[in-house]
């Protein structure tokens, strides 16, 4: 049994969402061997080579995949899978954009979010918005899966000493390429890593004043900024800080709902939270039957002074 | 150009599903399907397409059991020309719907094909990056923009840390994202009008797919359930409280 994991990386640095994949393909029993696929990314391979519990990085240092184009990446993977049993990525939107077109080129399915291992084919994951829990039994000779980084404690950064060997592939397939990047440029934790998250909903009612009565607060506490998908959707916030089913998933140590009504899907993606604070003017607001404390009453007045006496 | 939209039919996104008391699934008797709500912007994408005069037809597809004709019908009221049923009972898994909508493909020859990011039952979030990995083609998924400029298609993704453009070459795939329009709601004249237009109906096997599913469900359970905690009334006791709870130095 060997186990190929995808690195989520910037060229830069290895992202923690890896972390959480290594563990997961531990579990799987047999080898981890992690590919570095990018451009210029000689530091990410020396970050993943220490990361305990890693035998071997592949590092795939070509201009055609820095920007991590699919089209690009697939067949890298699905090449090097010959050497493999299962290819493991994380759930984020480059583990998801890569995995299935990996699945597609060795003709199996894929198991998507997993939340557990149970055995070397055996697998938990959420369905319905994580209103059920499948498990889901593989009958397909090679694994590809992709993983919920919440679910899966972090591999450590340090302890592992694998050996780094350079891999290439055929480079671009020429049906793609990268144009640009809009990236949300903030100070704050990064939201599925932050320990406290303080998430803002329509009831904000504009930018503006989502700045004004969510920034302090999250400043106050150290916290990664989040939103429901209303308050994205009316441009009160950017697309990346939507939390839910369809957004990020998240478990911090702390979650802070304000002026959102807890909807099943954004419930889907903050219910594992540890502790979960809702503020809402409507006492029958469904974020309260999973809130662990409640404050009843307006945000606008109610954010201000809570952010006062922190 | 042609564009292709599959479609699948859902639970409805307004209901809270219940495991069955067997494990053996959710309770879906008597329960409201609907299309995927992001199959419906992968329709308004297309047909919008069409009213600019980019796209000349926009043919609609489903893949599983006889009722998703009504889906399909739903597609064409809010304004697709027509309609693909390919009907089987078995459980669709990504790879074989992949499967199916490149065999389409190949007798169809879409110049685009938009699928919606995920179902929102399965939240499998797959069967659009398969189908480009079967064609070989490029795959804009995520997508809160979609600009085609004669043999490209320009589509802006929404990823993890923002928003990112790539430049596809067509035929294409792309994925739809919450972002990416408004859906219309179809018009009564336009549901009347829709009970006239075609579907053709399919089966698997006129594409050589074997829809086997490679994956066995074992069962089906209930999440671990939060309990509903405590009322505050005051700004000073949720403070006091998130200190006696560690949550806040
Ligand atoms: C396919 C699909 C996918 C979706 N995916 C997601 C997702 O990933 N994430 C997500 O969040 N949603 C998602 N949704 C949307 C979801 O169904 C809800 O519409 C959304 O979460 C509602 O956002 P909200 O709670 O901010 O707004 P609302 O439901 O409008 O709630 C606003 C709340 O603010 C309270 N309020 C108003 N004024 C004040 C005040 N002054 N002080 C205090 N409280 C106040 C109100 O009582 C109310 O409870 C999805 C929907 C669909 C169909
Ligand atoms: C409990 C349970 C667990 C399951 N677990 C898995 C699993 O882990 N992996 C897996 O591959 N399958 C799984 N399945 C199979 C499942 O039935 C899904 O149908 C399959 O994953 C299809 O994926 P999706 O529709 O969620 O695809 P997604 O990739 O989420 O769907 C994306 C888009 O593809 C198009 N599309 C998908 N299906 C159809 C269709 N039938 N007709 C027309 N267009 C369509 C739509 O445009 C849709 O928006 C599971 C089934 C059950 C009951």
């Amino acid at each position: 049994m060997s186990t190929l994991v995808l690195a989520e990386h910037d060229n830069v640095d290895l992202k923690d969402a890896t972390l959480a994949t290594i563990t997961a393909a531990t579990q799987l029993g047999g080898d981890v061997h992690v590919l570095v696929a990018g451009s210029g990314c000689g530091s990410v391979a020396e970050a993943a080579a220490k990361v305990a519990g890693v035998a071997k990085v592949l590092v795939a240092d070509d201009a055609a995949y820095g920007a991590a184009l699919p089209e690009n990446l697939a067949p890298l993977i699905a090449g090097l899978m010959a050497g493999y049993d299962a290819f493991v990525a994380p759930a984020t939107s480059r583990g998801k954009n890569v995995a299935p077109r990996v699945a597609a080129a060795l003709d199996v399915a894929q198991i998507s979010e997993i939340l557990s291992v149970e055995g070397p084919d055996t697998f938990t994951r959420p369905i319905y918005a994580g209103n059920a829990i499948a498990t889901v039994k593989s009958s397909d000779a090679k694994k590809v899966i992709t993983v919920r980084g919440t679910a899966f404690a972090k591999a450590a950064t340090s302890g592992g000493s694998a050996s780094v060997e350079a891999v290439s592939g055929a480079g671009s397939a020429g049906t793609s390429s990268f144009v640009g990047a809009e990236l949300t440029k903030s100070a704050r934790p990064e939201l599925t890593a932050a320990k406290i998250i303080v998430s803002g909903g329509r009831a904000l009612g504009s930018s503006d004043k989502f700045h004004e009565y969510i920034d302090p607060l999250a400043d106050k506490l150290g916290a990664a900024v989040g939103a429901s998908r209303a308050a994205v959707d009316a441009g009160y916030a950017p697309n990346d800080y939507q939390v839910g089913q369809t957004g990020k998933i998240v478990a911090p140590e702390l979650y802070v709902a304000v002026g959102i009504s807890g909807a099943i899907q954004h419930l889907a993606g903050m219910k594992d939270s540890k502790i979960i604070v809702a503020i809402n003017k409507d006492e029958e607001a469904p974020i309260f039957q999973v809130a662990d404390v409640g404050l009843v009453g307006d945000l606008f007045t109610l954010v201000p002074e809570l952010t006062g006496k922190l | 150009m042609k564009v292709l939209v599959p479609v699948k039919r859902v639970v409805d996104y307004n209901v809270k599903v219940r495991v069955k008391s067997d494990n053996t699934g959710v309770e879906l008797a008597n329960i409201k399907m609907s299309m995927n709500p992001f199959d419906e912007i992968a329709v308004e994408e297309a047909i919008r397409l069409k009213e600019k005069g980019i796209a000349t037809e926009v043919v609609v597809v489903s893949v599983g059991v006889q009722q998703c004709t009504e889906t399909l019908r739903t597609a064409l009221a809010m304004g697709a020309d027509r309609g693909i049923l390919v009907q089987t009972d078995v459980t669709t898994e990504s790879l074989a719907v992949a499967k199916v909508l490149a065999g389409i493909v190949a007798e169809e020859a879409p110049g685009l094909v938009i699928l919606g990011k995920q179902a929102i039952d399965d939240d499998a979030n797959q069967t659009g990056q398969m189908l480009a990995g079967l064609l070989g083609w490029a795959q804009g998924t995520f997508a809160s923009k979609l600009d085609p400029q004669g043999e490209t298609v320009n589509v802006t993704r929404e990823i993890d840390g923002g928003l990112e453009t790539v430049a596809l070459k067509m035929p294409a795939i792309v994925t739809t994202d919450l972002r990416l329009n408004e859906p219309r709601y179809a018009s009564l004249p336009n549901i009347m009008k829709a009970k006239s237009k075609p579907i053709a109906n399919k089966t698997p096997a006129d594409y050589g797919v074997d829809m086997t599913p490679r994956l066995t469900t074992l069962k089906v359970t209930e999440p671990a359930k939060r309990q509903a905690g405590i009322k505050v009334k005051s700004v000073d006791e949720l403070v006091a409280k998130l200190k006696e709870m560690g949550a806040v130095a």
